[in-house]
């Protein structure tokens, strides 16, 4: 491994645990045909950086589909469930009231109410879980110890290499295969 | 990394770069007579860094020398506002002009005139998206921001309407030492679920959109730090609050495909839940008046009749916001561009012809339904003692919005924000309308003309100055378009799709049009 990362740059805390290997991209195409190759090399601890969510980049890279559409289900039928609990205790249960000389639990009146409750669980929680199924929030992150990381922002296009992954030692020589503007290996 | 300067890059964004005269007849390039022609919807040949370098320099450079003046301005308004409210809470509501058969007022108009224009923003960031139009990538950041601000302007009068507003509480299931809770049969607590639920859903999907502009911002200002580009101890102070505000705002997002895969997922389904919410809401809110037995209110035309008004009023105010800022910040203009703005033009005369199919469907249904009391109240409305409202409304809102029919009109900034300006208008007087129906009621014995009193006006003035300072403020401390979402519809971020047998590949003359999306969905595979 040594070997092969020799006259790769190092970035962030010289003495740091070693997190991967980052390199970048100078546009779609070629960060699209990389995304490819690294994972028929068969990587599982790799992840991919772009300015824009590229269409199709995840399919690219053999991702499965998204969960958040499960938690988005859950939580609104949690929410209608909610507010038909809270509308039938309180109107017809716990002091039932007469109103318009409509029965007590006349559900039609409630729906307005069960709507918007179930939207707004639902929507709270495709978004705290969309957060949570990408591991966010969180402080910091090793590579942004690269300062040509936080390009991935505006213009540049990278694809890590996590030093856990059991074939790193291929990370470097794959990498250099792609055609990549530079390699960098971070470390923090 | 680039070899620019950041402060030079950015200062270049501030100015449009040089370019070739559009050809002659399209105002600048993008007005194509051709429906099968896709013109571009981001101008100056922009690539994704000059894109970030022009709307992150409206963040981070001085902001046009106008903005501190209308500022100023704006906030002293709503510091009046302010204290107009304080003088409401400390005295009572007899200090409005309510009266007796008119018990509803302003506070009423006004809730509804600032919960309607919210309504674009939903639309423009929901239902637009929804049906892929690409175009409105550059308005729904400005929209959405609109909606919220407007939105906070609603929630005001209810809040200090109640009367008491120490009961405010009241109105949330809160168990309580009296053992009774609301009444969930009225309309009005519908409406607090609504509105609330709306605000919640609004500011999260507006928040959720700017997780990656905040990051980018958050880059930039590290960069700034580690470069050590800032020479005042002043200027270095801004750039480490910046990447440490900005960065806490980010939440730590960077850019992974991984995130971006359950990020655009998340984004669509909160599209799918905000289309049907933004239409209950003003739904709900008709129903305060159309679920009471009042001739006038009690018809069923009132859901679809307001939100098709909202949405009315919502666009021109949307044009009304654009239209200023496009000539204070120049690079907006390659972003916002006229195509943009005629279709949004089409959008109001659509629903404004909608609103005036709904103004004349009234009259025939109170002739036709042979209801006197019905009859009556609406010849009162249109002939009685406010006939003056009535007919503001009907030119502002259903004559005003057909010049649009002209190529001219809807291509013409300054002639569209005239029109947007009476339509803003023409909405407030609808809602005025509708409530003094109140002034007539059954008994004509009870009958009386309602009148404004000062703090009803200083009140309503206050907060046009809190929705202009909560805007001002967006518009220097956050990133005014989406910066991401504009990069997407840009030829540079589809080149990849050629040579990949990739689904079918557009041809790239078509991958800026707005039939070509590849924006949101990742459902295939």
């Amino acid at each position: 491994m040594a070997e092969a990362t020799r006259d790769i740059a190092v970035v962030g805390d010289e003495g740091g645990r070693v997190y991967g290997l980052l390199a970048e991209f100078k546009d779609v195409p070629s960060f699209y045909a990389a995304l490819g190759v690294v994972r028929e090399a068969g990587f599982r601890r790799w992840d991919a950086y772009a300015p824009v969510p590229v269409h199709g980049a995840d399919e690219q890279m053999g991702l499965s589909g998204s969960k958040v559409a499960w938690i988005t289900g859950t939580f609104a039928l949690m929410g209608l469930t909610a507010a038909v609990a809270l509308q039938w205790w309180t109107s017809a249960e716990d002091y039932p009231l007469i109103v318009a000389g409509k029965p007590f639990w006349a559900w039609e009146q409630f729906t307005p109410i069960m709507f918007e409750v179930a939207v707004l669980f639902g929507g709270i929680a495709t978004i705290v879980g969309m957060l949570a199924i990408n591991g966010l929030p969180r402080f910091n992150h090793p590579l942004f110890e690269s300062d040509a990381f936080l390009r991935a922002s505006d213009d540049k296009f990278f694809i890590a290499i996590e030093a856990r992954d059991p074939q790193y030692e291929r990370a470097a020589e794959v990498l250099r295969s792609l055609d990549p503007v530079h390699i960098e290996e971070v470390r923090a | 990394m680039s070899t620019i300067h950041p402060d030079e890059a950015a200062a270049r964004g501030l100015v449009r770069p040089e370019r070739p005269e559009p050809a002659p007849g399209t105002v600048d390039g993008t007005i194509v007579d051709d429906p099968a022609a896709h013109p571009p919807l981001v101008l100056g040949d922009r690539d994704f860094h000059s894109i970030t370098e022009t709307i992150c320099s409206w963040v981070e450079q001085k902001p046009p020398r106008v903005w501190m003046p209308l500022f100023a301005l704006s906030s002293a308004v709503a510091g009046i506002g302010t204290i107009a409210i304080i003088y409401l809470i400390v005295t009572g509501v007899g200090v409005w002009g309510l009266n007796n058969p008119v018990m509803w007022g302003w506070a009423i108009v006004n809730f509804v005139w600032w919960v309607g224009i919210g309504h674009a923003g939903t639309l423009i960031s929901a239902i637009l998206c929804i049906f892929k139009q690409q175009w409105r990538t550059s308005i729904n950041r400005f929209a959405e921001a609109m909606t919220i601000f407007a939105v906070i302007c609603a929630g005001t009068f209810p809040g200090i309407h109640v009367g008491r507003i120490w009961f405010a509480w009241f109105l949330f299931p809160i168990p309580n030492s009296n053992a009774i809770w609301q009444n969930f049969r009225s309309p009005l607590l519908w409406d607090v679920f609504a509105v609330g639920t709306y605000f919640t859903i609004s500011l999260l999907f507006w928040y959720m959109g700017m997780i990656p502009d905040l990051a980018t911002l958050r880059d930039r200002a590290i960069l700034r730090v580690r470069q050590g580009i800032s020479s005042t101890p002043v200027q270095r102070l801004i750039d480490h609050t910046r990447a440490l505000v900005y960065g806490l705002l980010a939440l730590g997002w960077r850019f992974n495909i991984r995130a971006w895969k359950n990020y655009e997922k998340a984004y669509i389904l909160l599209a799918g839940i905000a289309t049907p919410l933004v239409l209950s809401v003003h739904s709900v809110v008709s129903f305060d008046f159309a679920v009471s037995i009042l001739p006038g209110w009690h018809t069923t035309i009132f859901p679809p009749y307001f939100v098709a008004g909202a949405i009315f009023s919502g666009f021109a105010m949307v044009l009304t916001l654009l239209i200023p800022a496009r000539e204070l910040y120049p690079g907006l203009k390659d972003f916002v561009t006229a195509k943009t703005m005629e279709n949004m033009c089409k959008i109001i005369t659509l629903t404004g012809s909608m609103v005036g199919f709904a103004y004349i469907m009234e009259f025939f249904i109170a002739w036709y339904g042979a209801n006197p009391y019905e009859g009556e109240a609406f010849l009162i409305r249109a002939f009685g003692p406010y006939w003056w409202a009535y007919f503001a409304m009907f030119f502002c809102n259903v004559i005003s919005p057909q010049v649009f029919w002209s190529k001219w009109a809807r291509t013409t900034p300054w002639f569209i924000f005239v029109i947007t300006i009476f339509v803003n208008i023409g909405m407030w007087f609808e809602r005025f309308v509708i409530v003094t129906t109140l002034s007539t009621d059954f008994l004509p014995a009870n009958w009386d003309y309602y009148t404004p009193t000062w703090v009803d006006v200083v009140t309503f003035i206050g907060t046009l100055g809190i929705f202009g300072t909560f805007f001002l403020l967006f518009m220097r401390l956050l990133p005014m378009l989406a910066i991401s979402e504009i990069k997407n519809v840009t030829p540079a971020a589809h080149a990849h799709l050629h040579g990949h047998g990739h689904g079918e590949g557009p041809d790239p003359t078509h991958a800026m049009g707005a039939g070509t999306d590849h924006r949101k969905g990742n459902g295939h595979g």
